[in-house]
């Protein structure tokens, strides 16, 4: 039966919903059509027709009250319901269109920093990478504090680990390198990703085109094979099918082209144009070698901690399966401690972005928070004017929930609007990082607003959209009563009470500002601090530099490469506005270092620290501007005729020997077997890694050596050169200089040309994103909160009016009128400046780790923040006091 | 005027529900035969009569029709429908047991 019953009605609900007009219609007539006739029953018992007709009216009650029955009997009301306040609402919003526009406008900036900052979150911290079974992959990274080495890996290890570990199914090593592309139009200096033949089948790439390396590939001695990328397979060969087969030359090498990658390709962040195998010879393996990254897929059910376990235990069978390097002894590599310190793959991809990105959600979410409290007191303002619709409406009948519940549509409808609004902006703002591309954000082209950013953006919409309904509905839809009747809009005048819930607010959002505009305010001392720092060298604008590799195949015997470099500097320097030329192999802030310990005359060999090995040409440290605190620069002299000189930065000077001075015509070398080399100078300190890190200890060795390793001449084919013109960054100036480097060979490619400026500038970003970020919220709070102050003491004059005629007539001054506001205004800009110190000493904490030079309680930061604030917010209470001044009383006194 | 006294809505609602089985007729005419069947003991405030009515009609157990009533106005005329006997020979038959089982305890013998 029940089945049939449902059938039957649902139309019959159908037409309550759909054709309700005429139900309403019809409704009306019956219920006066039973009046009638009602009316007709008494006229007939003998009563008079105004009599029968008022006694029918009031046995039926409220014809409307009984209307309302009727329909709650047909139990679609609620429907109906909601769709008439969604039509009362828009047409609300739409009568006052200044209200609407502002509050979407400034939920739309709150909501949209709120879902950007979702979206990079969810992106870029929580969403698992894109290789299948993710959680698997492990970065074998290894911590040797011995010589100052992170995460890192090495052949030896490689091999021992494959052979003998039962934690992976699958492992492999790869590294990030340059190298020259010649063969083509010009030579390129291009970037490459090397890695072993299990890599890419672990992370679940599949080729486009050929296939990817197989064990044969990464043999020793198999014949040369490379792949390309997609981008660079369009770019550079047309996306030639043919490609598959053909050669290109990497380093002066043929390579056969086995294979092309998708176009979706994506290895942690590489940027690599070809992929190369890397091939080791086990025989030829040495302890050391510490330059690549190894990666691993766990068999299932088996942890990282147990994977790491396992590791350790290999690593004295590791020592003792292979030579140390020549010169180096075994037990120096023991002491070492070498410990693996494996994280999961996307842990080391990220690294501590994390902390950086939480605090700016923390405080866009602080900025939505007073967005919504501004937008809460203008509904507080609004809902206020029609104090007296709700008072009658109550009186006749409705519910508490009636009125709220079109408070809260309106608001909704605000939020949604805002929200999408908002959303629109996110997007646009994220198009804008990716453009900016920010240098520490890992998965940047990942960052998109996905369905789960969306869907965050629309339940904060929705949440804002409740928090600042609610307020206007509790305080205002319970009607108030007889009391609310008489006194909206005569009566003496509002009392204190009133303004409870509107001052709040103003509260909490100056609390709120005083918070952000401290953190910016921190981060503003951080950043001037980081700018004071001295880096060791001198106008780095100035300064341009570009990279260099001279391959086997153009000149091997290091002489003669050592000779090319200096002849390419001679002609360098000749080109017009160079003032001077240097060349090194590691440029400051520019990716990492070579570490090695230095083994010191007269003191142990073993256990030694690690220093950074920096080789230079003569007249580098004039270039750079670095600062000679003793000793002499090396000459060309020096290189050619082999003499045994060194140089050392003046913090390594002063810990071995404690001053600089004391540290000349000491010994140092770098292995055993090499020859002791004289101090001959000592550099100024070098903030290598970046201003906010200390100088490292660094060892200046000449770019020619003999002896220096087991090969009997050493020279550094990988240069950088840099150069002093005050046409850096000028590309007209880098077509000069390539012409000089082509006039000695052509087969020399320019790569990575940049100004030192730029590397300095790198070095700082990740301070001066979080700068940004925050002194964009602690404006946008800032404004909001003064805003909110001048607002709420606006009002209060407006809705005073009539107070203030009243005094002025019985003889208060009109200073004294002034005073009284700017005392309210005074009062709440003090308890909010008190509540936000407060909680910025709680949550400056947060922030400690982004701080350079300033604590997170530094005084002086506080009371100017506190200063400024309240200087601001006594401008936004002078100017309405000041109108409360003017009032005439007698236009007062006459109006309302 | 208030509610019958010791009846319930659900049976209210068979009440009507048995005055339309007997004849269509439109909502007045419903309270007064009530009140008119029952020698004015059962009688229904107006303003229950309505709501009570368009329930019925949701739930299908009636319908309604538009006719030009005795005094040339248009009126609302409600008959029962085949769904609303049958629920009114259930709930009948509900009252029935529930009736003689109260019966059957008043009637006890006190001891």
């Amino acid at each position: 039966m029940r089945p049939e019953h449902w059938l039957y009605t649902i139309p019959l609900r159908l037409r309550s919903l759909f054709r309700r007009r005429q139900a309403d219609q019809e409704l009306d007539d019956e219920l006066r059509d039973h009046v009638e006739r009602k009316t007709q029953e008494y006229n007939a018992k003998g009563l008079v027709p105004e009599e029968a007709r008022r006694q029918a009216l009031i046995e039926m009650g409220g014809i409307e009250k009984r209307k309302e029955e009727c329909r709650d009997a047909r139990r679609v009301r609620w429907l109906q319901d909601l769709a008439q306040d969604l039509r009362f609402g828009l047409r609300m919003l739409r009568k006052s269109p200044a209200f609407t526009a502002i509050t979407i406008a400034t939920l739309a900036m709150g909501i949209g920093a709120n879902g950007a900052i979702f979206a990079v979150i969810e992106n870029v911290l929580l969403k698992p990478l894109p290789f299948p079974d993710s959680a698997e992959l492990v970065d074998l990274g290894h911590d040797v504090p011995g010589i100052g080495l992170h995460g890192r890996s090495a052949p030896f290890l490689y091999f021992i680990y494959g052979e003998q570990s039962r934690s992976f199914q699958s492992m492999g090593l790869w590294r990030e390198n340059s190298n020259n592309l010649t063969g083509l139009a010009e030579p390129e200096h291009v970037r490459s990703l090397a890695l072993t033949s299990e890599v890419l089948p672990m992370v679940g790439v599949q080729p486009l085109l050929g296939r990817l390396f197989s064990a044969a590939d990464t043999a020793p001695g198999a014949p040369l094979t490379a792949m390309l990328a997609y981008g660079f397979w369009r770019e550079k060969f047309g996306a030639d099918t043919s490609m598959i087969g053909r050669n290109i030359i990497i380093d002066g090498q043929p390579r056969q082209v086995i294979g092309v990658l998708p176009r979706n390709f994506w290895f942690m962040d590489s940027k690599a144009a070809v992929v190369l195998p890397l091939q080791f010879d086990r025989n030829k393996i040495f302890l050391g070698q510490f330059q690549y990254s190894g990666i691993a897929r766990l068999k299932p059910g088996v942890s990282v901690a147990q994977a790491s376990a396992d590791c350790a235990r290999l690593i004295p069978v590791a020592l003792r399966s292979f030579p140390p390097f020549p010169g180096l002894s075994l037990a120096s590599f023991e002491r070492e401690r070498i410990t693996p310190a494996f994280t999961s793959l996307k842990a080391s991809l990220l690294g501590d972005i994390g902390g950086v990105l939480w605090v700016l959600m923390g405080t866009i979410g602080m900025v939505l928070l007073i967005a919504c409290a501004n937008v809460a007191n203008l509904m507080l303002v609004r809902t206020q004017g029609r104090q007296q619709e709700f008072a009658i409406r109550s009186a006749l009948g409705a519910g508490w929930w009636q009125i709220a519940r079109e408070l809260l549509v309106e608001s909704l409808v605000l939020g949604v609007a805002g929200g999408a609004v908002g959303a629109c902006l996110a997007l646009g703002a994220l198009r804008l990082l990716q453009f900016l591309h920010p240098a520490n954000l890992p998965r940047l082209e990942q960052i998109s607003m996905d369905a789960a950013s969306v869907l965050f953006t629309f339940a904060i919409s929705v949440f804002a959209g409740l928090l600042f309904g609610l307020i206007p509905a509790i305080r205002y839809a319970g009607g108030g009563g007889a009391a609310a009747l008489r006194t909206a809009g005569r009566g003496a005048s509002e009392s204190r009470q009133r303004h409870r819930a509107r001052n709040t607010l103003v509260v909490v959002q100056v609390a709120l500002a005083l918070v952000l505009l401290i953190g910016s305010g921190l981060m503003i001392r951080t950043f001037q601090a980081l700018r004071h720092v001295n880096p060791g060298f001198v106008r780095p604008e100035e300064l341009q530099t570009f990279d260099i590799s001279i391959p086997r195949s153009v000149s091997a015997a290091p002489v003669a490469v050592t000779r090319m470099e200096q002849s390419i500097a001679d002609k360098i320097a000749a080109v017009p506005g160079v003032s001077s030329v240097g060349l090194t192999n590691d440029v400051p802030m520019d990716d990492g270092h070579w570490y090695d310990p230095v083994q010191i005359e007269g003191r142990e060999a073993d256990n030694l620290p690690g220093r950074v090995y920096k080789f230079v040409s003569p007249g580098l440290l004039a270039t750079m501007g670095n600062s000679l605190v003793a000793g002499r620069d090396f000459t060309w002299e020096d290189l050619y005729d082999q003499h045994r000189v060194v140089m050392l930065s003046e913090n390594l000077a002063r810990e071995l020997w404690g001053t600089p001075q004391a540290a000349l015509g000491k010994h140092v070398r770098h292995l055993s077997i090499s020859p002791w080399l004289e101090v001959i100078g000592v550099v100024g300190d070098e903030r290598a890694d970046g201003v906010d890190q200390p100088a490292p200890e660094t060892i200046y060795w000449p770019l020619l050596m003999d002896h220096f390793g087991p090969d009997p001449l050493h020279a550094t084919p990988d240069v950088s050169y840099v150069v002093r013109t005050p046409r850096a960054r000028s590309s007209a100036l880098m077509q000069e200089l390539s012409q000089a480097v082509w006039s000695v060979s052509k087969e020399l490619p320019l790569a990575n040309p940049q100004t030192l400026e730029d590397l300095y500038n790198k070095s700082l970003s990740r301070t001066s994103l979080a700068l940004v970020m925050l002194g964009i919220a602690g404006a946008m709070a800032f404004a909001l909160g003064v805003a909110g102050l001048y607002g709420v003491i606006s009002y209060s004059v407006a809705q005073r009016t009539r107070e203030i005629g009243i005094r002025v007539a019985m003889g208060a001054q009109h200073s004294t009128v002034r005073r009284m506001f700017i005392a309210e205004g005074a009062r709440l800009t003090v308890i909010g400046i008190a509540v936000g110190s407060v909680a910025a000493l709680g949550l400056m904490r947060l922030m400690a780790s982004l701080l350079f030079g300033v604590k997170p309680f530094d005084p002086l930061t506080y009371a100017g923040v506190a200063a400024a604030l309240a200087a601001a917010a006594a401008m936004a209470s002078y100017i309405p006091a000041r109108r409360a001044m003017r009032v005439d009383p007698i236009v007062a006194l006459r109006y309302e | 005027m208030s509610k019958p006294s010791d009846l319930v809505q659900g049976t209210l609602d068979m009440l009507l529900l048995k005055i339309l089985a007997l004849e269509p007729m439109n909502g007045f005419a419903v309270s007064q035969r009530l009140k008119q069947v029952s020698g004015d003991i059962l009688q229904m405030s107006d303003g229950s009569l309505y709501p009570a009515l368009h329930k019925l009609e949701q739930e299908g157990w009636i319908t309604a029709e538009w006719k030009t009533s005795e005094y040339g106005r248009r009126a609302k005329y409600y008959s029962l429908t085949h769904l609303g006997r049958r629920q009114l020979e259930k709930e009948a038959d509900n009252w029935g047991r529930l009736s003689s089982a109260i019966s059957r305890v008043i009637k006890l013998k006190e001891a």
